[in-house]
């Protein structure tokens, strides 16, 4: 045993284990950051999705809801390696820079606010079509509909499907230590993939999946929560 | 008033259009409380619905109260739906909010300040019998205690009219009951124009006034309800009054049917069986035989078989139809 720890692998472990609490802290905010960003842009979305079809709360024209799940259509099937290469320059002009954690944020947020769209339209289909009728025969405007019937109804949905977000955004996150992001993403891969330093490679994604356990938890049993459907 | 115009209503559907409501005319006096029935399917519930406009009709006029529904724009359309309720089979309720803030839901959509909204609201909740159920959520209610803060809630901004979509169906006969008594006291307390939707005739027995009864999207007969009940005209009408059919007799086959109905106080005195055979001779087998209560009233109707031998069948028709408070028709014997 006593070989191990005279082992090159340990030792780059040892040198880089000052890095991995500020790395688990890039990981978190970015992914946190890009989450809140993205569900600023796709919560609306998400609720113009529903809304706004035929039948709906609130329609829109044809040509406009189909033109909306084009756009959602598209940018969910791009792969977000390629994304991430498109929305660079994007990060050089808001950020000044395309290297580093803050740079990986406009390519998170981009990848990830279609997908909070199609999250949140789930959500909201799921409200039952009698409460809203109900609040229609009550003489709610669309919005009053929307506010304080759709949103608060399907909140507990909501926010279990953030957490999917959350988790989802934490692996793209990642993956953007590819192309110079920061984070647990970036130690993974520059030290244990690209140096054969499986040993970190391991700590690393272990600590990763250490955040995602907590995201989940969190995520659930906050959902659990606050809803109030549960006989208690 | 609500007044209902040579109504139409359309749905496209795969396979062409399906006339839902075919040119239905009605007039719902103020204060009263008004059934419509029909089997699955008659279009009872696209009619109420075209009341409050969450159906627009095709054709024709809808008229609450003289405002005519049908033409009013949205802003005035939420305004006036303040003032036609609705509540609903499955309640329908907020399943997020406790009962107290469901309650103040139509207030709060009015723009009532809240503190004067939840004290309405205590009070609608105190009429409907729940006054300890305020913080309590939908999911801990049953069914019948859902209906009664449906109920409140339709109460909160002083409607004129209430409207009720199957609105006991979902529940047991003891709450049905329960349920239809709280409406029947709305009613009456606070005047309010109860329109009920039903498919269950014991419904309508039980607390309508008049009754429309809806038949493929066409009103086929409609009158106070103990006149329907006594002397039923459609087929539709008949189906509803007697439930399971006409009785067919395997053991009296070839025998001569005809239904009695007899409704009111002064009838039920003399028994019609035993003076037919009596004062006729006519000896008949009841075949069938069923009485209800319809607005304090008691109204029957029985299916009599009459004496196989043909004069006195005939005599037996003639005593029938000179006998006071009795009205009858050939059944055929199938």
């Amino acid at each position: 045993m006593s070989g191990f720890f005279e082992s090159v692998e340990w030792q780059t472990l040892v040198e880089l284990l000052p890095q991995m609490p500020f790395a688990v802290w890039e990981t978190f905010y970015a992914t946190a950051l890009s989450t809140a960003l993205a569900l600023v842009i796709g919560l609306p979305l998400g609720v113009l999705l529903v809304v706004g079809e035929q039948g709906g709360v609130l329609p829109l024209p044809r040509w406009l809801m189909g033109l909306l799940n084009a756009i959602i259509n598209l940018m969910r099937s791009v792969p977000f390696l390629i994304l991430m290469i498109f929305v660079l320059p994007l990060s050089r002009a808001l950020i000044g820079t395309s290297v580093g954690t803050p740079a990986t944020i406009p390519p998170l947020v981009a990848a990830a606010f279609p997908f909070v769209a199609r999250l949140v339209e789930t959500s909201l289909r799921e409200v039952d079509g009698g409460v809203v009728e109900a609040a229609q025969s009550m003489g709610a405007t669309p919005f009053q509909i929307i506010a304080k019937v759709m949103l608060p109804e399907s909140l507990p949905s909501l926010i279990a499907n953030t957490t999917i977000a959350l988790t989802t955004i934490l692996g793209y996150s990642a993956m953007a230590g590819i192309i110079g992001g920061g984070g647990l993403g970036q130690i993974a891969i520059n030290y244990g993939y690209y140096r054969y330093k499986y040993l970190t490679m391991v700590v690393a994604t272990a600590l990763l999946v250490v955040v995602v356990q907590l995201f989940q938890t969190v995520g659930t049993r906050l959902a659990a929560k606050c809803d109030k459907r549960l006989k208690r | 008033m609500i007044e209902i115009q040579h109504l139409t209503k359309r749905f496209a559907m795969a396979g062409g259009t399906v006339v839902a409501l075919n040119d239905i005319n009605l007039t719902i006096p103020q204060g009263d409380i008004f059934g419509i029935i029909g089997m699955s399917g008659a279009g009872k519930s696209t009619l109420v619905r075209c009341i409050n406009m969450l159906e627009r009709p095709d054709e024709g006029t809808v008229t609450v109260h003289g405002r005519a529904m049908q033409s009013l724009s949205a802003p005035e359309l939420r305004a006036a739906r303040r003032q036609i309720t609705m509540i609903f089979q499955q309640f329908n309720l907020l399943m997020q909010r406790n009962c107290l803030k469901n309650v103040c839901f139509p207030m709060e959509l009015a723009g009532i300040p809240r503190a004067k909204a939840e004290a309405r609201a205590k009070e609608l909740l105190e009429l409907v019998g729940l006054p300890d159920k305020a913080g309590a959520y939908p999911a801990q209610l049953s069914g019948g205690q859902k209906q009664r803060v449906a109920i409140a809630r339709a109460l909160a901004t002083n409607p004129e009219v209430l409207l009720c979509d199957e609105a006991t169906s979902a529940l047991d006969p003891n709450t049905t009951h329960a349920i239809l008594q709280l409406v029947q006291k709305i009613n009456a307390e606070l005047g309010i124009t109860v329109v009920v939707i039903t498919h269950q005739m014991s419904v309508v027995e039980e607390i309508c006034r008049h009754v429309a009864i809806l038949d493929g999207g066409s009103v086929v007969e409609q009158g106070e309800v103990s006149d329907i009940f006594s002397n039923p005209q459609s087929d539709a009408a008949r189906r509803l009054v007697f439930p399971a059919g006409v009785p067919t007799t395997e053991l009296l086959p070839g025998r001569q049917l005809v239904r009695v109905a007899f409704g009111g106080g002064t009838t039920t005195d003399k028994p019609l069986v035993a003076s037919l055979a009596i004062e006729c001779g006519a000896l008949v087998s009841i075949v069938a035989a069923d009485t209800r209560l319809v607005n304090g009233q008691t109204l029957g109707s029985m299916v009599l078989a009459l004496p196989q031998d043909p004069a006195s069948a005939q005599k037996a028709v003639a005593y029938i139809q000179n006998y006071p408070g009795i009205t009858m028709e050939e059944v055929e014997n199938v």
